[in-house]
């Protein structure tokens, strides 16, 4: 009897209503701190929204700050510049994985990957000698470059773009470019004219995914930039470092940095799962 | 099959930029970690130590520790998002009204910036503003600062982790529990078997592959937690949520003491590796002897 009632659909959307909430409880508080006024901030908490003592000041403040635009900026052009370039590489990488016969293929493949794994900690150290030390011309270097960053970023979204797009390009019909090349097309008019738009969706799914991936990235951006190229979320990090008590601002540039991923949350959602496990499960 | 040189040449630049991105830096650390070199020192330049860095390291408590707590939290957070996250999928792989609304937003998390998320519990956890501390200190009594307090940082910072990552292993769980055959869990069920019987012998076996590629997936990413850690706690108080990845990042940067800090950085390498591959064995150990 009690078993069955737990059992019961009721009881299975009541679970998922709760654990939704539980999932979003976080973010809701912190959307309630960079909307209230700072004198509202302190007391006794409340966890409704006051609409008439809402404000938007927190957000103005950070949009109209220099700083802070910049590294907004830089974010966007980092993380655009790095899907479209790992879209573009893994499409032709992924292209000649699936049909050309390459020697240790599997190898080569298995080593892409293992870039992703690695803990990004380990080559902080390496990577800042690197971009300080070896990439460098006269009193310009890597270092605290959009470049290096957008470089860099490659070393975990490249290995992510070549595999999921991989899988898109087996599934194009072998026959399709089989055909154009008897025809006498080349190699190129049969990337960009059979290849690319039958891999549309896949590369919309993988340009996403890996901008939201740059667009995240902190610890990298953190050690590999001082000033000129700093981000998004090196921004966030600094808010708690130098003005530590500006909890409504805070809230305001953690809103804005969570916010994209939630924009195009539903639109690649069946993607995530099978993306962050490398397809060893499908979503 | 065409001629191949294309095909090199359509990989190639992927080669050539994870060569420079992800196997240099590796052969660079590796090259350093037998050096002397510290910019501050009195000698600033480079000079060959041998194995001098790793000696150094076995006896570096602070660093040991950071190991440690590594871990620790590992353990901890691997385990009760297996548990956690088998029994949610459990309980949602029924069917449900709005099941793809509640299923995008469990997704959530898995999308929001670490450094977003730390963040996030930072503000539910400041005294004064956050509502955890008010409430804790009000029904039960107990005071909650996580700048003084390193069990309840670890704990909160191991709290975080399971919001964070928690729906990844539902998620994968609850792809895999859809893909088990009916047929023998209802021929089980016929013959009277119980049902943490028709659990342990039927769908557990099944499940073995998912279950192993969460748990190598969530190990990794475990073992490398900085950003959401250093936002919460800062790895603080002292250096009790001070994680191995924080640790490299924290000591050696301000210290430019480059040979001691690759050796470090190796030496964790060495451990995700080794953790990973130990667990490898075990498992598919245990599935030989299920056979």
């Amino acid at each position: 009897m009690t078993r069955s009632f737990i059992r019961s659909p009721l009881m299975t959307f009541v679970f998922w209503l709760v654990l939704s909430f539980m999932t979003l409880f976080p973010v809701w508080w912190m959307f309630l701190v960079s909307v209230r006024q700072r004198v509202d901030l302190f007391g006794t908490p409340s966890f409704l929204l006051d609409v008439s003592r809402m404000t938007w000041g927190n957000y103005q403040a950070v949009l109209s700050n220099p700083t802070f635009q910049k590294y907004m900026i830089n974010s966007l052009i980092v993380s655009t510049s790095n899907a479209v370039l790992v879209s573009v590489l893994g499409l032709l990488a992924a292209y000649a994985m699936s049909r050309y016969k390459l020697v240790g293929k599997d190898n080569i493949f298995f080593w892409v990957l293992t870039n992703r794994m690695a803990p990004p900690a380990v080559f902080l150290l390496p990577l800042f000698l690197m971009f300080t030390l070896w990439f460098r011309v006269g009193d310009w270097s890597l270092f605290d470059t959009r470049l290096g960053l957008v470089l860099l970023y490659c070393v975990f979204n490249l290995p992510f773009a070549f595999w999921l797009l991989q899988g898109i390009v087996d599934g194009i019909p072998r026959e399709l470019d089989e055909a154009a090349y008897v025809d006498g097309a080349s190699t190129f008019t049969v990337l960009t004219t059979i290849i690319f738009p039958l891999a549309k969706p896949g590369l919309a799914v993988t340009a996403i995914l890996t901008w939201v991936f740059a667009w995240n990235e902190y610890l990298f951006a953190s050690t590999l930039t001082s000033v000129d190229a700093r981000t998004i979320t090196t921004g966030l990090a600094e808010f708690v470092t130098v003005t530590g008590t500006n909890w409504g601002q805070l809230a305001a540039v953690a809103m804005l940095t969570l916010l994209p991923a939630a924009l195009v949350l539903a639109l690649v959602q069946r993607h995530i799962v099978a993306g962050l496990t490398f397809g060893a499960v499908k979503g | 099959m065409r001629n191949s040189t294309t095909g090199w040449l359509l990989i190639a630049p992927t080669l050539f930029i994870l060569f420079i991105t992800g196997l240099l830096p590796f052969l660079y650390v590796l090259v350093v970690s037998f050096f002397d070199w510290n910019t501050f020192a009195v000698n600033p330049d480079p000079h060959f130590s041998g194995v001098e860095n790793f000696r150094r390291l076995v006896f570096d408590e602070a660093f040991l520790y950071s190991i440690w707590l590594t871990l620790k939290f590992t353990f901890f957070v691997v385990t009760s998002q297996l548990v956690i996250g088998f029994g949610l999928a459990k309980l949602l792989s029924r069917n449900v009204p709005f099941k793809g609304v509640f299923r995008t937003i469990h997704t959530l998390p898995l999308m929001v910036a670490p450094i977003a998320v730390g963040a996030t519990w930072r503000l539910l956890t400041i005294p004064g503003l956050g509502p955890i501390p008010h409430f804790l200190q009000k029904w039960f009594d107990v005071s909650y600062i996580l700048s003084r307090f390193p069990d309840q940082a670890f704990i909160t910072v191991v709290l975080m982790d399971i919001w964070h990552w928690t729906p990844l292993v539902t998620l994968t769980l609850l792809a895999g529990l859809s893909n088990l055959p009916r047929e023998p869990i209802e021929q089980a069920r016929i013959d009277g078997a119980r049902e943490w019987q028709i659990f342990w012998d039927i769908i557990l076996p099944f499940m073995k592959p998912v279950l192993l590629t969460t748990v190598f997936i969530r190990l990794m990413d475990a073992l490398r937690t900085v950003d959401e850690v250093w936002m919460l706690t800062g790895g603080g108080p002292g250096a009790e949520t001070r994680f191995i990845g924080l640790h490299i990042w924290r000591v050696v940067f301000p210290k430019t003491d480059y040979g001691y800090g690759s050796a470090m950085s190796l030496l964790a390498l060495y451990m995700t590796i080794v953790i990973c591959w130990l667990l490898y064995v075990a498992m598919t150990g245990m599935k030989d002897n299920k056979q």
